[in-house]
């Protein structure tokens, strides 16, 4: 697999596979992006993965061109994606489903043609990967989500979906790290923290982790929110 | 820490350094200003260092009061305003007096301008930066615009610097009727990229009344209907996106960081002051241009500020 390599704009370089959600690229580009940021090309100002591209963004006035360039293509050519580099840890994210947190569970159960407690079933029995960060901080694009349940996200967004609000937007997954209008079907709601600007690393979530829900009831919901305030 | 305090806090006045860089990994958008250059300008006028932070100012400028004496700049969108009764136009460097207050009047061109006082405005730092994201809460004052009674400090400033004037070209980035943004090609490299890009650089746009800091809703002749949408890619400033309706998206500073409508064009980094300083109902156009023209054109207003350093 060998990728583009183009200008995205004039500060900053984009590394693109085919545009495809597939674990291998998303990891290939993960092994690029972490090389990339390692390497420490003085003027690099961020290094952005999503799921089969990477962006490497650059003050056009402190960067050697040539040193740049460089970096990528060895990058490219040597980052493997076929190992990760560390056992990817599984996150457990407890999640209260339907009533008031999960205004969508029906809707999505009407689109699967199932009962809600089997949309639940099919959301948390197994785990998923996160490919990329983005849309809020925070903000984790986990997949792949079975067909069944892969309800398209709404044709306008909610003016607001509340933090916590576990949505599923066709094959995609994830959790809003805080307040924010969204589109995505939201069929629950977890109290685990996802974003936290205080920390270094401020997203709980990295690409290349997996994530398993796990259905609590409203008890153990108010219990664990209680816990992490 | 005294500083200012807000007696009117404007159309949209926040706390801007020059952004968020190093976490858009983990969805942080950069924000800082819009109009960088305007930004460094008002910092290098009183003496402050590239990315001390600077108010940046909207369309209607705040009143403010200054609980202690300090050093002020004003650059970007020209303004009328006074200074305890006195009249001033910027671009323009003031000596306030602590108890003096300072009031923003009538704007005659631009639409974003930057008050930079000796010493920078004070806002912690929040993974590195004091840059306000209102969307995500993040920076700033409490991480939204200022309001009318807040208090903003401002941070000792160097003792003794030198009095410092505006170039007379301080005002390269206000708006022509039309604006023209040089753009290169964006990313995608298909058919539809390619007619989308063919329309952007032939029709003439008007900025909507949806614009705001996240990205410009352009109106004006549809581009790239029908154009299929990406799953989600990194995105830049100044990236010209079309989604399915046909009007384009200028994303500005306060973009997301990633985004799944087809890359079209991206302004140049030279051409970013000249877009911020466009409001709604403003007229711009796409004009093509390459890596090295890019490249020299950010060289040349850079050499202006490198001029004025040295003063």
């Amino acid at each position: 697999m060998k990728p583009r390599i183009t200008p995205l704009g004039d500060s900053a370089l984009l590394v693109a596979f085919d545009p495809v959600i597939d674990a291998a690229v998303n990891a290939r580009v993960l092994a690029i992006a972490a090389r990339l940021r390692g390497r420490q090309v003085p003027g690099v100002r961020d290094v952005v993965p999503a799921y089969a591209s990477c962006a490497v963004h650059f003050d056009p006035l402190r960067t050697d061109r040539g040193r740049l360039h460089a970096a990528v293509d060895e990058a490219v050519a040597s980052a493997g994606g076929d190992a990760p580099a560390a056992t990817p840890s599984t996150l457990r994210i407890p999640v209260c489903y339907g009533g008031p947190f999960g205004p969508d569970l029906g809707a999505v159960a009407v689109f699967a043609g199932l009962s809600e407690d089997e949309v639940v079933r099919l959301h948390a029995q197994h785990d998923y990967r996160v490919f990329m960060i983005g849309f809020l901080p925070g903000f984790a694009y986990l997949g792949p989500v079975d067909a069944r349940i892969a309800a398209p996200r709404h044709p306008a967004p909610r003016p607001l979906v509340r933090s916590g609000s576990v949505g599923i937007a066709g094959r995609q997954t994830g959790v809003y790290p805080l307040d924010a209008p969204g589109g995505w079907q939201i069929i629950g709601r977890t109290p685990v923290r996802l974003f936290d600007p205080a920390s270094d690393t401020p997203a709980r979530l990295s690409p290349g982790d997996m994530v398993r829900f796990v259905p609590v009831d409203r008890d153990e919901y108010a219990r664990a929110a209680a816990g992490t305030s | 820490m005294t500083g200012v305090s807000v007696l009117r806090a404007g159309l949209m006045t926040t706390i801007q350094d020059e952004g968020r860089w190093g976490y858009q990994a983990a969805g942080v958008p950069v924000a800082g200003p819009m109009d960088g250059w305007s930004h460094r300008l008002a910092n290098l006028l009183v003496g402050n260092p590239r990315d001390a932070a600077t108010l940046e100012i909207t369309g209607t400028g705040p009143d403010l009061r200054l609980d202690r004496a300090a050093r002020l700049a004003i650059a970007g969108a020209t303004f009328s305003g006074h200074l305890d009764g006195r009249p001033w136009t910027s671009p323009v460097v003031l000596d306030a007096p602590a108890g003096s207050q300072l009031v923003f009047g009538r704007r005659e061109r631009g639409f974003r301008a930057y008050l930079a006082a000796a010493g920078g405005f004070g806002a912690p730092l929040v993974l590195g930066s004091r840059a306000t994201d209102v969307r995500s809460g993040l920076g700033g004052l409490g991480g939204r615009a200022l309001r009318d009674g807040d208090r903003v400090p401002i941070a000792a400033g160097r003792r003794g610097a030198a009095g410092r004037v505006a170039p007379p070209d301080a005002g390269w980035m206000l708006p022509e009727a039309p604006a023209r943004l040089r753009v290169v090609r964006g990313p995608d490299e298909d058919e539809d990229a390619d007619r989308a890009y063919e329309q952007l650089v032939s029709g003439s746009f008007t900025v909507s009344p949806q614009s705001d800091r996240m990205g410009y809703r352009l109106s004006g002749p549809p581009v790239g209907i029908g154009a299929a949408p990406r799953i989600s890619a990194p995105v830049v400033a100044g990236l010209v996106q079309v989604p399915p309706s046909g009007d384009p998206v200028l994303l500005m500073a306060d973009r997301q960081t990633t985004g799944g409508y087809p890359a079209v064009a991206v302004v140049i980094a030279a051409d970013l002051p000249r877009a911020a300083q466009l409001g709604p109902g403003d007229r711009l156009v796409f004009e093509s241009c390459n890596q090295d023209a890019a490249l020299q054109a950010l060289l040349a207003i850079e050499r202006t500020l490198l001029a004025i350093d040295g003063s």
